[in-house]
């Protein structure tokens, strides 16, 4: 693998462009593996790339039914924090996050990580009550978080409606300054990169269609492409894990839904946070082509329809234009929906399964994103040693039968 | 936009209404000897299929009644609104 650098920069350019070698190979698929990976988005690709450099497990295949990058890491709106509310979480978070703080480096691509800070707002007494609690949970558990007065936060974000007519007044907020964005394509292109460059196989256009389970354990998968022999498959597939767990006869406690997101046409530099309000159900941030970056809830029932429906669209423009009044005439350029696998506590899964070498990473629900890197390094853990990895411990499939739920539903709410 | 079809009060918009998830969820008649695992199923597995769903809804800014629908996840197709109370209609899986 050719290292990026400002001089193979200078080398390209003197030669216009010609000689960038290929990211990844165009690898073709082997008839068996030690390990084969279901679904190339960002957590696949880390989880092959972490079994490979940590665990020396380089017979890896990952495989990816459209292309990698396509499904919801390419459909996020790439926001990265920490600030949850229960150790486990914030434990689990925090490490993603400092992972994410050292990705270029250690992948050697720039993934424009840029940490711009979010910001939460209190729109009440109470939400503002309550965030006194969360931030100060946040801090105990020694990440940052700092409370910002109504003052601070017109600072911070100059084209708030402050006023004293608003329908909801701005009682205060908090802000995780470490929080930030990254350009998601190139996530998912840089783990591909390293994880091919230490010889994993990364097979696009390949549709997994079931398993060989001979005394409850893997001894293969069925692809469109053929029959491989492993005896290690991890799951990462997201919106379609219920789909795929099924083939291996295991029932998920899981709910996909389609998650929506949109983008307005790109204005000059006016936002230079990530806004985020809980109450009404909106955030947003200004990508580094200008366009606002909206998000909120996802839409009320289940789907795997990848479109998003116009009432939840129209509920969450109505919030932005409510807190920012300066864009309501503003035109959208795109909107687009995801399809995330929502687990009864909003937490995630990755965790063995009663399948012997079936390996789990779902319930990423709306936050997957910014659990890629730490979900690729505990999944290959997982798989690599069979056993969960201490901090997915309580993210086990067997907590709903335990009664020990991690719910999180209102910090893994509503900023994605 | 889902059009829904409510049984009291006729068409509606999806926006008058609150999906409630899947149908047909029996509470297990002696909760005090199932076992956790039982337990847990009851309160959390869910069969999330993609293609045909049945589903309780609720006509919340209408007439508050709660229904059934059988619809498709995919597609969004509404092929049957019934009782609360009635077996699911057997939906042959078209378009699916």
């Amino acid at each position: 693998m050719e290292k990026y650098s400002a001089f193979s920069l200078l080398k390209n350019t003197l030669t216009g462009h010609k000689h960038w070698p290929k990211s990844w190979r165009n690898a073709e698929l082997k008839s068996a593996y030690d390990v084969v990976i279901i679904g190339g988005g960002g957590h696949g690709l880390a989880t092959a790339y972490n079994l490979a450099k940590n665990h020396g497990i380089t017979n890896v295949a990952v495989l990816e039914k459209g292309w990698i990058g396509g499904g919801n890491t390419g459909r996020n709106t790439a926001v990265s924090r920490s600030n949850y509310f229960y150790p486990e979480s914030t434990r689990f978070y925090e490490h993603s996050l400092k992972l994410y703080e050292q990705m270029n480096d250690e992948l050697n691509y720039n993934v424009m990580f840029s940490q711009v800070g979010i910001i939460n707002l209190a729109l009440d007494r109470h939400e503002m009550d309550i965030f006194r609690r969360w931030s100060t949970s946040i801090q105990l558990q020694g990440v940052d978080s700092e409370l910002l007065t109504p003052e601070q936060i017109a600072e911070e974000v100059s084209i708030l409606n402050m006023g004293a007519k608003t329908r909801y007044k701005i009682h205060g907020g908090f802000i995780q300054r470490r929080g930030g964005v990254s350009r998601h394509d190139a996530v998912a292109w840089a783990y591909a990169r390293a994880a091919d460059n230490l010889g994993v196989d990364i097979i696009q256009n390949c549709e997994v269609t079931g398993f060989d389970i001979v005394d409850g354990g893997i001894r293969g998968v069925k692809t469109s492409l053929g029959k491989i022999r492993t005896d290690k498959v991890g799951m990462t597939v997201a919106g379609h894990s219920s789909v795929v767990a099924a083939m291996a006869g295991i029932d998920l406690p899981i709910i996909s839904m389609c998650l929506q997101a949109m983008v307005s046409e790109p204005v000059k530099p006016c936002l230079n946070r990530i806004v985020m309000s809980p109450k009404v159900g909106c955030y947003l941030s200004q990508s580094d082509r200008g366009e606002m970056v909206i998000g909120g809830g996802a839409d009320s029932y289940t789907s795997y329809g990848q479109r998003g429906n116009l009432p939840t669209t129209e509920s969450v423009l109505g919030a932005v234009t409510e807190l920012f009044p300066t864009l309501s005439r503003m035109k959208l350029m795109r909107q687009w929906g995801g399809i995330v696998d929502i687990a009864p506590d909003a937490s995630p899964i990755v965790s063995k399964t009663p399948v012997t070498g079936f390996y789990i990473s779902t319930g990423w629900g709306t936050g997957g994103y910014k659990a890629i890197p730490a979900g690729g390094d505990t999944l290959a853990y997982t798989i690599a040693n069979d056993k969960p990895h201490p901090l997915v411990e309580p993210f086990s499939l067997d907590r709903f039968a335990k009664g020990r739920l991690v719910d999180e539903g209102a910090a893994a709410g509503v900023a994605h | 936009m889902l059009k829904i079809n409510c049984p009291f009060c006729g068409p509606r918009t999806e926006d008058e209404f609150t999906c409630g998830g899947q149908s047909h969820i029996a509470r297990p008649v002696t909760p005090a000897e199932v076992s956790d695992q039982q337990w847990a199923d009851y309160l959390y597995q869910r069969i999330n299929p993609k293609g045909v769903h049945y589903e309780r809804w609720r006509h919340t800014f209408g007439c508050r009644q709660w229904f059934n629908v059988a619809r498709d996840t995919v597609s969004h197709e509404i092929y049957a609104v019934y009782q609360m109370g009635e077996p699911k209609p057997s939906i042959t899986e078209k378009g699916v």
